[in-house]
């Protein structure tokens, strides 16, 4: 389960590849027996990984789906209790508290998310000089532990020695309730996550400038276009498609944030800063109501359904 | 899939022409830019590592100050020891090590294995278990948050409760269907004649895949096994679902356990601990790590 980290996924992109593989067939000797060691060989090296997917990834699809139609006791058969689950959750008036935050969340996570790798990267790859250091700067965040980037945030946030308060009282600036206060909550989040993740962002996207041809640019440049003109009608749209991926990866991540409201807010102030994940994690952890819980898992699985899909038909009709 | 380095020849043509940056004003715009992302970076990204560790060698009442000192006015280095060991950070500092490389061990033989039959051997059904094993990536794992913490509590068929085993870590740390396909697709351009021939030559399936593919795969494997050693270290929520006995827990989780109790410049000691090992590792490995996050997301 490591992949609770948000560090984006590397998405699979290979239809190339997999088509290439196609073509390759196995030296036929020996016939039917042969066939039969072979798909026996082949069977014990699949065992391992075929038996950990089969207990805990596709099992817990089907479970999760039967659970939300559930009560779980605990002393043996699961009692099913029809719509009940989905009904209680959708009474409780923190559902929608929760998405609502969520949706906040993530529109904020695009606003500073999406820009300020976008712009990093494209400063990068102009510059000639400290590069390396740059691009090292900018991923070590995403290298700490989660869990230490939040308690380190804490302390900086903290209202009384904290240093975000003592930078502002530097340059004259009154200081703010960071995470106490109900409109500053969830913008505070929101920039450390940034910062905690915007390093693999900028290092796809430089390796995306460096796949540009400089011929583009240079054709644009002889057709007298100037350098912002450039940047709009050749950079980004040679761009476009891997700008849409990690649009989409984004917003699933962000959906799922955790971390972020479970250590610097527990969900206050006044429940402004509780994420759908935070409820979900309330409802199994703390309440032990696993049936309310998969009910959310499952609104949440239908929800994040329609960017996976979108995600996988734009990575599918490409190329 | 190729590890190579993403850093491009510098003399290829960019954005903005090296011409339109040797004049005055260009060359004068060139270094503001350069000046400004450099204390950019530096204040924003740095600075805030140097925070952490040097708070943690000053003392409590420096640290409790309402002015905070840039440097320590006095320095304690032995806040790092008394974490280490009166704390019990060094417990759970190893109970992290167990974890992560008890992983990193199971994905890696379970994953080239897998990989290797799917793409050398063949099976029948072989491509409906790949694709099975890809639609999982696409799932949002915080929907099966609940019911892969129920199947731990009680695995189906085999009746075992896994909670406080480091089972309950490995074993779905392995259910991660990027190393099948990173290590399928990188075996997958390993000519076929050299596995012919090694065939041939009356070597058996487990003996190519060690005497022939694997020195092959050198990179691929380093990206795998720093992304499942990195990956189960930063992890937070799950070993601390299934690890609830605080002497079996690893340092993410102990330190939030215990941060409320701890002194600051304890709790600080412990983060950079928690912390140094995955940054030395990022120093080591950058160029690995910066190919397997490109890979797939690109063409390269």
């Amino acid at each position: 389960m490591t992949a609770h980290t948000r560090t984006p996924r590397p998405a699979p992109v290979a239809a190339p590849e997999q088509r290439a593989a196609r073509r390759r067939v196995p030296p036929r000797r020996g016939g039917r027996s042969a066939a039969l060691r072979r798909n026996l060989a082949a069977y014990l090296f699949l065992a391992g990984a075929v038996v950990c997917f089969a207990l805990f990834s596709w099992y817990p699809i089907v479970r999760g789906f039967l659970l939300s139609f559930q009560r779980v006791t605990f002393t043996g058969a699961d009692e099913w209790v029809g719509w009940e689950n989905f009904q209680r959750l959708f009474d409780d008036p923190l559902f929608a508290t929760a998405w609502r935050n969520t949706g906040y969340f993530t529109l904020l996570a695009l606003v500073f998310g999406f820009a300020a790798p976008l712009l990093t990267a494209v400063v990068l790859n102009e510059l000639r000089h400290g590069r390396a250091f740059l691009r090292m700067a900018v991923y070590l965040p995403v290298m700490l532990p989660p869990i230490v980037t939040m308690l380190l945030w804490r302390w900086i946030y903290d209202p009384g020695p904290g240093l975000l308060n003592n930078a502002l009282e530097v340059v004259r600036l009154p200081p703010q309730a960071w995470l106490e206060s109900e409109n500053l909550a969830m913008v505070s989040l929101v920039l450390v996550s940034t910062w905690a993740n915007m390093g693999t962002t900028t290092l796809i996207y430089l390796a995306a400038l460096s796949n540009i041809p400089g011929e583009l640019y240079e054709a644009a440049q002889l057709d007298g276009a100037s350098i912002r003109r450039r940047l709009w009608h050749v950079t980004l749209p040679q761009l476009r498609f891997i700008l849409m991926i990690t649009l989409l990866l984004q917003v699933l991540g962000t959906m799922q944030v955790f971390i972020e409201p479970f250590v610097l807010t527990g969900g206050g102030p006044d429940n402004a800063t509780v994420t759908v994940l935070l409820l979900l994690y309330r409802y199994a952890f703390v309440y032990n109501d696993f049936g309310l819980a998969s009910a959310m898992s499952t609104v949440l699985f239908l929800v994040l359904g329609v960017f996976a899909a979108c995600y996988l038909r734009l990575t599918r009709t490409r190329g | 899939m190729a590890v190579k380095p993403t850093d491009r020849d510098p003399s290829v043509r960019t954005l903005i022409a090296p011409g339109e940056m040797t004049g005055r004003t260009g060359r004068w715009i060139y270094r503001f830019v350069l000046t400004l992302t450099l204390v950019g970076f530096v204040l924003a990204f740095l600075f805030p590592l140097y925070w952490m560790a040097s708070g943690a060698l000053k003392s409590s009442a420096e640290l409790a100050r309402s002015t905070p000192t840039l440097l320590p006015r006095s320095w304690h280095p032995e806040n790092y020891g008394e974490a280490w060991s009166t704390l019990g950070l060094d417990r759970y500092f190893w109970n992290t090590v167990v974890l992560a490389f008890g992983a990193w061990a199971f994905q890696l033989v379970f994953a080239v294995a897998a990989a290797y039959a799917l793409s050398a051997l063949r099976p029948v059904l072989g491509n409906v278990l790949l694709g099975m094993m890809l639609a999982t990536l696409m799932l949002p794992v915080s929907a099966l948050l609940v019911p892969t913490y129920l199947t731990v509590v009680d695995v189906p068929l085999l009746g075992v409760n896994l909670i406080n085993t480091p089972f309950a870590v490995w074993l779905p740390a392995c259910a991660n269907a990027f190393n099948v396909f990173l290590l399928k697709r990188f075996f997958d351009q390993i000519p076929t004649e050299l596995l012919d021939s090694a065939r041939m030559d009356g070597a058996g399936s487990l003996r190519i895949l060690v005497s022939v593919v694997l020195p092959l795969s050198r990179p691929v494997l380093a990206v795998v096994s720093i992304f499942a050693i990195v990956g189960v270290w930063k992890d937070f929520l799950w070993p601390m679902l299934v690890l609830p006995d605080p002497a079996r827990q690893p340092i993410t989780v102990a330190l939030n356990a215990l941060a409320a109790d701890m002194p600051v410049n304890q709790l600080l000691a412990g983060m950079v601990m928690a912390s140094v090992p995955l940054l030395v590792l990022f120093l080591i490995f950058q160029r690995h790590i910066v190919a397997g996050l490109t890979a797939g997301s690109l063409k390269g």
